[in-house]
């Protein structure tokens, strides 16, 4: 469905300006949203995006001297509650669901019917079923949000969002989460709502995602509104021009020796196991190596991967590294015989957001250049400007909180702290989640040089290009099990289909391309 | 589209402000809550026409001495987002045994590392239940401000104990050129604090460990060694809080010593501007904290305000400097 460009918009901002201190987040941004058009926003991260959803859900106020039109009569939103008033819902990436309360009673949150200033609970109950009904949801409004799936979490909110009679519905990223199973239904609801009328702003860093499912594209870039797509004209370039401001071309970089799978073998797993998710996983990595690691979300990559650096304890199996056995139990113990990991959660496991950009960089150095015990903050700074540089992290010092800074360069900072440690293995989990097109391209550099450099890595990913695009070999995952492999010297070409073929099952084994 | 060039200057002309704008709200950050001090002391002397003469100087110093001691030990506590409630009873067990230590015949000095002896032993035993018995810090604390109190009485056998010849009576009553050693013991616990906190790996863990727990835990930092060094260290400093009190007073009761020494040193804390979740604060800001709690009270007192006043005005002077500072700092205070 088009656009109606003839009827008038139900959603327009004009002008939004937004500072910070010590940062202008927009500047005289303007958006159009029709009824009845899911209308993506793209933007690198820290292009404002975030921060213009803000303002329209009330969490942040603009500057003064812009407007924001609802139906054509200009509204003022100064809260939370008043954007929920004039029909504006957000889901937000971090679901604001209360996991201890039943699906109605998160629904009905702030809105619960009394009588006699008592909870009807019948009428709440009665109430979610037809809108549960209408999303096709397969829980009832007692089941308790804590026992529900991330997927179905989301649906929680968008019953929350459609019962509280949402005109414009905003997610931001919401398959981030989610196995492409879960992706498509969600999209299936999506179109559905678009049908009957909402007006969708859709936040995503996923091009195939923006493809798939838009009428209209608007483009940030450093705060500042870029333009708008139109379905028709939307394509990979134009998009990445108007997000980067300039061309990305060969945006995956395999410029290393692809045939580093025949190098010496780096690191040797052993039929690894839990006992619970991980079933006998054995395979070797090499030097030189880009391994990637594929697999529908729950197929338990993440679990081998914290089996193999001991963030979890095996049940049985071994690890060689270089011919030395290391069966690691503690994180500490793979990081000394040079195995690192990089958690795929950044915040919640990896970085000390408080702390400055320095600290976290040398963090896993600190104790080795001590001196009695006493930093060596000469030492520290040069590390750090030295990381900075070769990385490129975009900071202005090393004493800049890492929290300040935006994803890209937030990952850049855990990957330099790996690196300090002169890891010969790196485990790299979803190392492009959440960062901008820019920054994923460097992380893909900064992999390149490193397998150069003669390290092995093993990259987990759930973007099915990326892993095409940038590893040697790929392992792929089923129910705990490798599967299995293609690239490398199996003679299965890399490509997305042969992946998904052993991902979901349809292929046992693949005929090596002639 | 707008003018490339013209959204250049555009934004560098906004940068430059944004910039002046950060400098000075680090500026501010920095200051913490010494404005606030200046300004209760400038008051206080426009009251009472005497708050900044040499000896109430010396008089207030010496007030704080102590609080201060103690809060550095709850700072070190609070950045890995604990508390320590014990500290005002495992004084009052570490004054007894000060002095029963000093009545030795001929080494009576011994009372002092008697003292600080015990005070790292409770603090260890705090530091034990949070680390391996994984106990919440509130209440493995809870639990000792009770149990050590109850210790306190029983070494005396509840009564109370005195010394008039104390051999370190000169910690509490001496001074030299002009400067209490009560003062200078709680500047040179300052400067300890800073430099382990600042200036070693352990204090990198220890922000650390505070900041992101789980993180720490992935990253190699031995997370329980953290736990057992803080309250270990904040049992030390209320083991050194006891030596000093029991020298200031040739004597010590362990009913009344030290009875809610916990409150003031947290309260010490937290106006500084160190985070109640860990991660985030300065010992000197600690410093500050004790210092505007001790002027509160010197103050009261010369300006002639009732002891029941006095209560209520330092609670909303406390409460109110710390709203004031996060209406500063909105957007990142975590109090």
């Amino acid at each position: 469905m088009q656009p109606q460009n003839d009827t008038a918009p139900i959603l327009e901002m004009r002008g939004i300006s937004k500072t910070f201190p010590g940062v202008k987040a927009l500047s005289h941004v303007d958006l159009t949203v029709y009824a009845g058009e899911i209308h993506a926003l793209m933007g690198e991260n820290g292009a404002g995006k975030s921060t213009l959803m803000k303002i329209l859900s009330g969490a942040y106020r603009a500057d003064s001297g812009g407007e924001i039109r609802i139906n054509g009569k200009p509204v003022h939103i100064d809260g939370p509650l008043s954007a929920k008033t004039l029909g504006i819902a957000v889901i937000y990436q971090e679901l604001s669901l209360s996991p201890n309360l039943t699906v109605a009673e998160n629904i009905y949150l702030g809105r619960e019917p009394s009588v006699g200033g008592q909870v009807d609970r019948a009428s709440m109950k009665a109430g979610c079923r037809d809108v549960l009904e209408r999303l096709g949801a397969h829980f009832g409004p007692t089941t308790l949000v804590q026992d529900l799936s991330i997927a179905e979490r989301q649906m929680v909110e968008i019953a929350r969002a459609v019962h509280a009679n949402a005109r414009i519905l905003v997610m931001d990223e919401p398959t981030t989460t989610l196995s492409s199973r879960e992706t498509d239904k969600l999209f299936g609801l999506i179109r559905s709502l678009r049908a009957d009328g909402l007006a969708i702003i859709y936040i995503s860093h996923r091009m195939a995602e923006v493809y798939e499912l838009s009428d209209r594209c608007s483009v940030l870039r450093d705060g500042s509104y870029v333009g708008t797509l139109l379905r028709q004209d939307l394509s990979a370039e134009a998009l990445v021009r108007m997000m980067v401001g300039r061309d990305i071309s060969n945006f995956y970089k395999k410029e290393h020796d692809a045939h580093g799978s025949r190098g010496k073998v780096l690191l040797s797993v052993k039929n690894v196991a839990d006992g619970r998710r991980v079933k006998g996983c054995s395979f070797d990595l090499h030097e030189g190596e880009v391994l990637g690691l594929a697999g529908l979300v729950g197929s338990g990559r993440t679990e081998l991967a914290r089996l193999i650096y001991g963030g979890d304890q095996r049940t049985s199996g071994t690890i060689e590294l270089e011919g030395k056995r290391i069966d690691p139990t503690k994180p500490i113990d793979a990081v000394n015989s040079g195995l690192v990991y990089l958690t795929e959660d950044r915040k919640g496991q990896g970085l000390f957001l408080d702390m400055t950009v320095q600290e976290n960089i040398n963090l896993g150095v600190v104790g080795r250049d001590a001196k009695a015990g006493f930093l060596d903050l000469g030492k520290a700074r040069e590390r750090a400007l030295a990381a900075i540089k070769a990385l490129s992290i975009r900071v202005a010092g090393p004493n800049v909180q890492v929290g300040s800074l935006s994803g890209g360069n937030q990952q850049k900072v855990l990957i330099s702290r790996l690196l300090e440690t002169k890891p010969r293995v790196l485990i790299l989990d979803e190392p492009t989640r959440g960062v901008d097109i820019g920054a994923k391209s460097e992380i893909y550099r900064i992999i390149n040089d490193l397998v150069k450099s003669g390290v092995g890595i093993i990259v987990i990913s759930s973007e099915l290009p990326e892993v095409v695009g940038i590893a040697d070999r790929v392992l792929v995952m089923r129910e705990g099990e490798i599967v299995g492999e293609v690239g490398g010297t199996s003679g299965v070409a890399i490509t997305q289909e042969n992946i998904i073929a052993y991902a979901t099952g349809v292929a046992h084994t693949i005929a090596p391309a002639a | 589209m707008v003018n490339e060039a013209q959204t250049g200057a555009i934004a560098e002309s906004d940068k430059a402000a944004a910039n002046r704008k950060m400098l000075i709200q680090q500026i501010i950050r920095t200051l913490g809550m010494l404005p606030i001090l200046i300004l209760l002391g400038i008051g206080f002397q426009l009251m009472s026409g005497r708050f900044f003469s040499p000896n109430n100087i010396s008089i207030v110093t010496q007030q704080a001495a102590i609080n201060t001691v103690l809060a550095c030990g709850m700072t070190a506590v609070i950045l890995t987002g604990g508390i320590d409630l014990s500290v005002g009873s495992i004084l009052a067990a570490s004054a007894m045994v000060a002095v029963l230590g000093s009545l030795i015949p001929d080494a009576g000095m011994l009372g002092i590392p008697f003292a600080l002896g015990i005070g790292l032993l409770f603090g260890l035993i705090n530091g034990a239940l949070v680390a391996f018995v994984r106990l919440p810090p509130f209440i493995s604390t809870l639990g000792s401000l009770t149990a050590v109190r109850g210790v306190a009485r029983l070494l005396g056998g509840d009564t109370t104990v005195f010394n008039s010849s104390l051999p370190f009576a000169f910690i509490g009553n001496g001074s030299i050129f002009h400067i209490p050693w009560l003062v200078i013991i709680a500047f040179l616990s300052v400067i300890a604090t800073w430099l382990i906190l600042r200036r070693t790996v352990l204090g990198v863990h220890i922000y650390a460990t505070g900041g992101n727990e789980n993180a720490a835990r992935l990253a190699g930092i031995k997370v329980w060694a953290v736990y057992l060094f803080v309250y270990g260290f904040s049992g030390l400093m209320a083991g050194l809080g006891g030596a000093m009190s029991a020298a200031r007073l040739f004597a010590a009761n362990g009913t009344q010593l030290g009875q809610s020494y916990e409150l003031d040193a947290i309260a010490a804390v937290i106006l500084g501007g160190t985070s109640f979740v860990g991660g985030v604060g300065s010992v000197w800001g600690t410093l500050i904290g004790a210092l505007i709690i001790a002027v509160l009270s010197n103050g009261l007192v010369l300006v002639g305000v009732s002891d029941i006043w006095q209560y209520i005005i330092k609670g909303l002077v406390i409460i109110v400097a710390v709203a004031l500072d996060r209406f500063r700092s909105s957007g990142s205070a975590r109090t």
